[in-house]
């Protein structure tokens, strides 16, 4: 069986905001989103291998090699300058990733795992693999008891959730926001499919969490809570949401003039959505 | 007598002291002035030029450094010394504890272990109500941190899942004090879930307990058991430590021309000398010091043949990439392979040669090798086998480049992992660290969280808002906020966030 590959950006082995427990987290490259508020702007496009970011390197770690950018980690100090120099908002140190070699991974850090949890970029741009890994991993009797957790953006179609989520244990669905021209303004997408991701999930009983970013003067407008009030109501039964607050740690272009999110605003509309029955809601637990 | 009478006139007019911290100052000047216990002259150049050191315990040993009564005999029989009946209500026997610890010395000139106090209350409870429970233990913990301000003191329970573990937890929580330190003794055969649960809430609130790894601590010692003490110290019950001595691992290595040489020839001779310093102390301690002649040994609260001597080691992070720079190689222990290889090689070869060291007067007749937490003054040295403060990997990785260490030192080794207050939302996940820090082999599990007031320093628990308040020179309540401070200030601690010292009154408070 010829298994496919994903291209990563990053690997976690100790995360404890993707999901219950320590999570191992594969940041894929790509997202068919393009949001300005973007805090791993980075992960978003997909080398081209133009090269351009080989001057930036000071440990000579990157290079071309028959018309293809060549990454040598073993000589990388992740000082992310070739990150800036990319032109196309992509990431010369993504690597490709079997499905064994995410297992292999997996373990040799079983002791330490409440489960695995794809994130990005977008995950469900590389459904064949992210299916196949979690296949994989419900199949082997030493990662019993793992969790396969999805952290997206909702823009994967119907169809495409239906085998995905035969194979997944939780979902993280992020709402950028829910006016139409709001969404689009902020995402370069419309919002439509990620609401009926949401439904689907939670359909399924594996929405694990609905998750909201706080920006000001643009997500946290009374029109906008609830409308996110009703969405969550409407889902049916108590439903986990966590609230982010947009800071500007990451996040390049105009975004990077908005304002930071204060605790207070957050703590405000999480009072909102407890008060009409939501919940548990998470705000942050660190303010920056 | 030639007293330095500058130096005691500085400590009695220390205004960050009271008058019980200088009248414990003024004694440690005293012991100092007689002459050190007799030392061959290399042993004495190796101490003079510290590359072995003796914790500044003082010149004259009357008292083992660390010791464990079994509280469970005055529990059971009263004391005739103390003129103590037994007890016989949960007030009485919290009563008589209160009373017996003001009679157990240490170094430190209060108890480092209190007992393991729900074997010990256990049997009281009986009738004893919830709240009534959660009350007078409460009284208790107050009582401790207020008359045994140290935080060196240190408390047990587990591994079972209990009323009074469950009432201590509680307590300890709510209450954030730096004193008892405390740990909970976790075997999977033994403790249930929601107790570790409880516990690890626990460290996101207060970074206390630490946890045990209990089956690899029983395993090390006998049917008399053993207690966790002061920093990480896991030692005999009804016994405890005489003295510890340790070796610095970095002077060692400046003394070597490359690995080989300091495998097969420094190494081996200043292991020699530790173990001839501490038995020179040891020495003074059984022979001529008087202190086993004291009810405590006659009553049984401890036994005299149950004295360890921990021999202690620590900078391992600069040894190794010490010596991988001599042979050209940039080493970064704990972040590299080769280095952690090294580090390994060097804690089995030390396992070796402490075992071929016969000593007197100590259990089992060797010392236990002990991954030494540090001094308030090892500037520029890491801890035991520690990675180095800011250059830690995550915390996954971080484990399983020490996690081969842990079998070496008997006495005691820690690692404090500094989680950032992400993980406060999230408490399964330093569930999972924990656990794989266990079947991984680590014996005990300490974690920081980023942001708490109470962190660990190289052992024992400071508040961030107490080192503030001692800078500007207001004082402070506790002893070990001194040393707190003082490490804060050389050693660079809270720029890891958050890390250990130990207490050296002498060496390093007042100076």
């Amino acid at each position: 069986m010829n298994l496919p590959q994903a291209r990563i950006a990053k690997i976690l082995l100790w995360s404890c905001v993707d999901g219950p427990g320590n999570r191992l987290v594969l940041f894929l490259q790509g997202c068919n989103f393009a949001c300005a508020a973007c805090h791993n702007p980075h992960t978003i496009g997909q080398c081209n291998d133009c090269g351009d970011c080989i001057p930036a390197c000071p440990t000579a770690a990157l290079s071309l090699a028959g018309g293809r950018l060549h990454f040598d980690p073993a000589r990388c100090t992740q000082c992310d300058d070739c990150l800036a120099a990319c032109p196309i908002s992509a990431n010369p140190m993504a690597l490709p990733y079997s499905v064994a070699d995410i297992l292999t991974l997996l373990h040799r850090h079983r002791a330490f795992l409440s489960g695995i949890t794809v994130s990005g970029g977008e995950p469900t741009l590389q459904t064949g693999f992210v299916t196949a890994l979690f296949a994989a991993i419900r199949e082997d009797p030493d990662l019993a008891g793992l969790t396969c957790f999805v952290d997206s953006n909702g823009h994967l179609g119907a169809l495409g959730w239906q085998g995905l989520l035969s194979v997944t244990d939780g979902v993280m669905l992020d709402i950028k926001a829910f006016g139409p021209a709001l969404h689009l303004a902020m995402t370069g997408r419309s919002n439509a499919r990620s609401l009926a991701s949401a439904k689907i999930a939670h359909a399924a009983g594996k929405l694990y969490e609905l998750r909201y970013l706080i920006v000001p003067d643009q997500t946290d407008s009374p029109g906008e809570i609830a409308r996110l009030i009703r969405f969550a109501s409407d889902l049916g039964g108590p439903q986990r949401i966590r609230l982010n607050a947009f800071h500007h740690q990451g996040v390049r272009g105009v975004a990077a003039d908005w304002l930071s999110a204060p605790r207070q605003a957050v703590e405000v509309v999480a009072e909102q959505l407890r008060h009409a029955g939501l919940g548990p809601v998470i705000v942050p637990a660190v303010w920056l | 007598m030639t007293f330095e009478t500058q130096g005691l006139r500085r400590v009695v007019n220390n205004p960050a002291l009271s008058a019980a911290q200088k009248a414990r100052a003024l004694s440690i000047e005293a012991e100092n002035a007689m002459p050190y216990p007799q030392l061959d002259a290399e042993t004495h150049a190796a101490l003079e030029a510290r590359v072995i050191c003796d914790m500044y315990e003082g010149h004259a040993p009357y008292r083992p450094r660390y010791v464990l009564p079994d509280y469970g005999v005055v529990l059971t029989c009263g004391s005739d010394w103390l003129e103590l009946p037994v007890p016989q209500t949960l007030d009485e026997a919290i009563n008589t504890l209160m009373i017996a610890y003001h009679h157990v010395p240490s170094v430190t000139g209060m108890p480092v272990y209190v007992g393991q106090l729900d074997d010990l209350l256990l049997p009281f409870c009986e009738g004893v109500s919830d709240e009534a429970l959660y009350q007078k233990l409460k009284l208790f913990w107050r009582y401790i941190d207020r008359v045994l301000p140290d935080a060196f003191l240190h408390a047990n329970i587990g591994p079972s899942d209990n009323r009074v573990a469950r009432t201590i937890l509680r307590v300890d929580a709510e209450l954030g004090q730096i004193a008892p330190n405390l740990t909970f003794r976790y075997d999977p055969a033994i403790s249930t879930e929601a107790i570790l649960a409880q516990a690890i809430a626990n460290i996101t609130i207060c970074s206390k307990p630490h946890i045990a790894n209990h089956p690899l601590h029983a395993a090390t010692f006998d049917a008399r058991g053993y207690g966790i003490v002061s920093c990480y110290n896991a030692l005999p019950q009804a016994g405890g430590a005489s003295t510890l001595t340790r070796i610095n691992l970095l002077e060692v290595a400046k003394r070597s021309h490359d690995t080989d040489d300091f495998l097969t020839n420094t190494l081996p001779q200043y292991v020699a000398l530790n173990v001839r310093l501490a038995q020179a102390r040891i020495d003074y301690l059984f022979d001529q010091s008087g202190f086993f002649d004291s009810f405590l040994v006659t009553e049984g609260w401890i036994d005299r043949g149950r004295f360890t001597a921990m021999f202690g080691i620590f900078a391992m992070a600069e040894a190794v990439n010490h010596l991988l720079l001599k042979s050209g190689n940039p080493g970064r222990y704990g972040r590299d392979a080769e280095a952690n290889a090294l580090g390994h090689a060097i804690s089995a070869r030390l396992t070796d040669l402490v075992a071929a060291q016969p000593m007197r007067n100590v259990w089992r007749d060797r010392a236990m090798l002990h991954s030494q937490a540090g001094l308030s003054t090892d500037t520029g040295l890491t801890p035991g086998v520690r990675i180095p403060y800011g250059t830690e990997p995550d915390p996954v990785v971080h484990v399983l480049a020490l996690a081969p260490h842990h079998q070496y030192y008997p006495s005691g080794i820690s690692e404090i992992l500094t989680l950032d207050e992400t993980v406060k939302a999230n408490p399964a996940a330093v569930m999972d660290l924990c656990k794989g820090a266990f079947a991984s082999g680590f014996r005990e599990f300490t974690a920081n969280i980023g942001g708490n007031d109470l962190v660990r320093v190289t052992g024992y628990m400071i508040r961030l808002s107490d080192v503030a308040r001692f800078n500007a020179l207001k004082g402070a309540r506790t002893n070990t906020t001194a040393l707190g401070a003082e490490a804060a200030k050389l050693t660079a601690i809270l720029d890891r966030k958050p890390r250990v010292v130990a207490y050296e009154l002498a060496a390093g408070a007042d100076r």
